[in-house]
C-alpha cells in the first residue's frame, strides 16, 4: 500500500506535466488521459511487485539448492564410512563399486581392515600420550614393537584378502579416494613414506643417515623392480589377449588355450602384492634396527600424521562446494 | 667356492663324462658366475628381478628353464632344494644359494646384499 502511495506521488508529479499540457483539453480527454495514466499507474505497480516476488522465489530456490548440495556431500561421505566398515547398502550391490556380485573375500577384508585401523590409531595415541610424559625408553620401545607387530597383522589380512580377491586390494577401494593417489601395488611407497620421516627426525648420527640414506635407496631400487615386472605382466597379457585370430574353426580351442595363458598370468598379479608388501614390512623393520626407541616412535608418529592428514583432505574435498 | 647343496658329485665315479645329475648341474652353473638367476622367460616376477639386479649396476647370467632341454629336470631338482613349487626366480651369488624373490628383497633392505655381491666381485663401487 505504502509503495501504492509512493507511486502515486510520483505518478501525480508527472500527471502536473500532463495536466498543464491538457489545461486546453476538454473534461473528457482529461478523463481518458487520466484513466490511461491510472493503467499504466496499476501496471507499473503490478510489475515492480512481481519481479520482487520472482526475485524472492528465486532467492529461496537457490537457498534450498545449496543446502542440497551440502547433504549430498555429507551423505556420500557418511556412505564412503559405511562401505568401509563393511556395511551392505540395499540389495547387496557396493554403492561405489558397480559391482553387481559383491565378494564375500572383499567385504571380510574391508571390515577385519577398518578394525585393524582403529587398533592402530589406538596403539599410535598410545605412543603420543607416552613420548609426551617422561616415559623411559624401554617402555617406549615396548610401545613400538607393539605397533611393528600390529603392522605384521596387517600384512596377513592383506595376503588372505589378495587370495581371495586380489583386484580388490589392488584397486584400494578399502583405502578413502585421496589416499588412493598415493598407493603403489596396493599400498604405500616405503621409498616415500622414508622421505617423509626422515625429515622429520631429530638428532640422527651420521652412521643412521648413512643407513637411511641406503634404506632409501634400496626400497627405492626394489619398487622399481617390482613395477617393471607388473609392466611386464600387463603387457604379457596384452599380448596373449590380443593374439586371437578371427577366423576359422580351430578358432575356440586356441581362444580357451590363450584364455588360460592369460590366467596363469593374471595368478602372479597375487605373487606382485605379496613382494610390495613384503618390501613395505622388510622396510618398516629395518627402519626400526637403524632408529633409537624415541626415533622410532617419533618416526611412527609422523607417519600416522601424515595419512591422517591424507584422510581429512579427503573428507573436505567431499564437503567443500566446488566452484564451476 | 662353498655349496649349500649336498656333494654328490664326490660319489660319482670319474669316468662318468655326462653331467646327468640336475642337482649337480645346478651347481656346476651357479659357480659359473658371480650372480647366477635361474629364470623363466615368460615369468614376470623373474623380469622383475633381473631388472633389479641390473639397476644395481651387476650382469647376472641367466638360465632360462623353458629354453634348456633338460629345463624340466632342474626345475625339479630345485623344487626339492628349496622346498617350495615356486622355484623361480632362484638367484645364486658366489655360488651360494641365495634364494627366491623373498629373500633377495630381504637381503637388499636389510643391507646384506651388496656386501655379498662385492664379495662375489659382481660389484666394484
Amino acid at each position: 500500500m505504502l509503495l501504492l502511495m509512493q507511486n502515486l506521488g510520483s505518478a501525480s508529479s508527472a500527471m502536473e506535466d500532463n495536466s498543464q499540457k491538457t489545461e486546453d483539453t476538454s473534461t473528457e480527454d482529461n478523463i481518458d488521459t487520466d484513466h490511461k495514466n491510472n493503467q499504466t499507474l496499476r501496471r507499473l505497480v503490478q510489475n515492480r511487485e512481481a519481479a520482487r516476488k520472482s526475485r524472492l522465489r528465486k532467492k529461496a530456490y537457490v537457498q534450498q539448492l545449496e543446502n542440497s548440495r551440502l547433504r549430498l556431500a555429507q551423505l556420500e561421505q557418511e556412505l564412503q564410512q559405511v562401505h568401509q566398515q563393511g556395511v551392505f547398502v540395499a540389495n547387496g550391490v557396493a554403492a561405489d563399486r558397480g559391482h553387481s556380485v559383491v565378494g564375500n573375500g572383499a567385504l571380510a577384508f574391508d571390515m577385519d581392515y577398518a578394525r585393524w585401523v582403529d587398533e592402530h590409531q589406538r596403539l599410535i595415541n598410545d605412543i603420543r600420550l607416552a613420548i609426551n610424559s617422561q616415559i623411559g625408553d624401554n617402555e617406549l620401545h615396548l610401545l613400538v614393537d607393539g605397533v611393528m607387530t600390529h603392522y605384521n597383522e596387517l600384512y596377513k589380512l592383506k595376503s588372505i584378502g589378495a587370495k581371495a580377491d586380489v583386484f580388490h586390494i589392488l584397486s584400494g577401494f578399502w583405502k578413502t579416494p585421496a589416499e588412493r593417489c598415493f598407493m603403489w601395488l596396493g599400498g604405500f611407497r616405503s621409498s616415500e613414506l622414508l622421505k617423509i620421516v626422515r625429515n622429520h627426525l631429530e638428532a640422527l648420527t651420521d652412521p643412521q643417515l648413512m643407513a637411511i640414506y641406503n634404506l632409501q635407496h634400496s626400497s627405492q631400487q626394489a619398487e622399481d623392480a617390482l613395477s617393471q615386472g607388473m609392466e611386464a605382466l600387463q603387457q604379457s597379457l596384452t599380448e596373449t589377449l590380443s593374439s586371437t585370430c578371427s577366423t576359422g574353426a580351430g578358432n575356440v580351442a586356441e581362444y580357451m588355450g590363450q584364455m588360460a595363458i592369460a590366467m596363469t598370468k593374471l595368478a602372479s598379479l597375487e605373487t606382485f602384492i605379496h613382494q610390495a608388501d613384503l618390501l613395505r614390512q622388510h622396510t618398516l623393520q629395518q627402519l626400526n634396527r637403524i632408529l633409537t626407541a624415541r626415533q622410532a616412535a617419533r618416526a611412527l608418529l609422523v607417519i600416522n600424521d601424515f595419512i591422517l592428514r591424507i584422510r581429512a583432505l579427503n573428507s573436505l574435498w567431499l564437503t567443500c562446494p566446488k566452484e564451476y | 667356492m662353498h655349496y649349500q647343496t649336498a656333494s654328490w658329485g664326490t660319489y660319482m665315479t670319474p669316468t662318468r663324462m655326462l653331467m646327468d645329475d640336475p642337482l649337480e648341474r645346478i651347481e656346476r652353473l651357479a659357480s659359473e658366475n658371480a650372480v647366477v638367476i635361474f629364470s623363466i622367460s615368460t615369468c614376470c616376477m623373474c623380469h622383475a628381478i633381473k631388472r633389479l639386479f641390473c639397476g644395481m649396476g651387476v650382469n647376472p647370467a641367466v638360465h632360462e628353464l623353458d629354453e634348456d632341454p633338460r629345463g624340466k629336470e632342474l626345475e625339479r631338482a630345485l623344487m626339492r632344494l628349496l622346498g617350495t613349487s615356486n622355484v623361480v626366480p632362484v638367484v645364486f651369488i658366489g655360488g651360494k644359494l641365495i634364494g627366491t624373490m623373498d629373500r633377495v628383497m630381504a637381503c637388499h633392505i636389510n643391507g646384506s646384499l651388496v656386501p655379498l655381491l662385492k664379495q662375489a666381485g659382481a660389484l666394484w663401487l
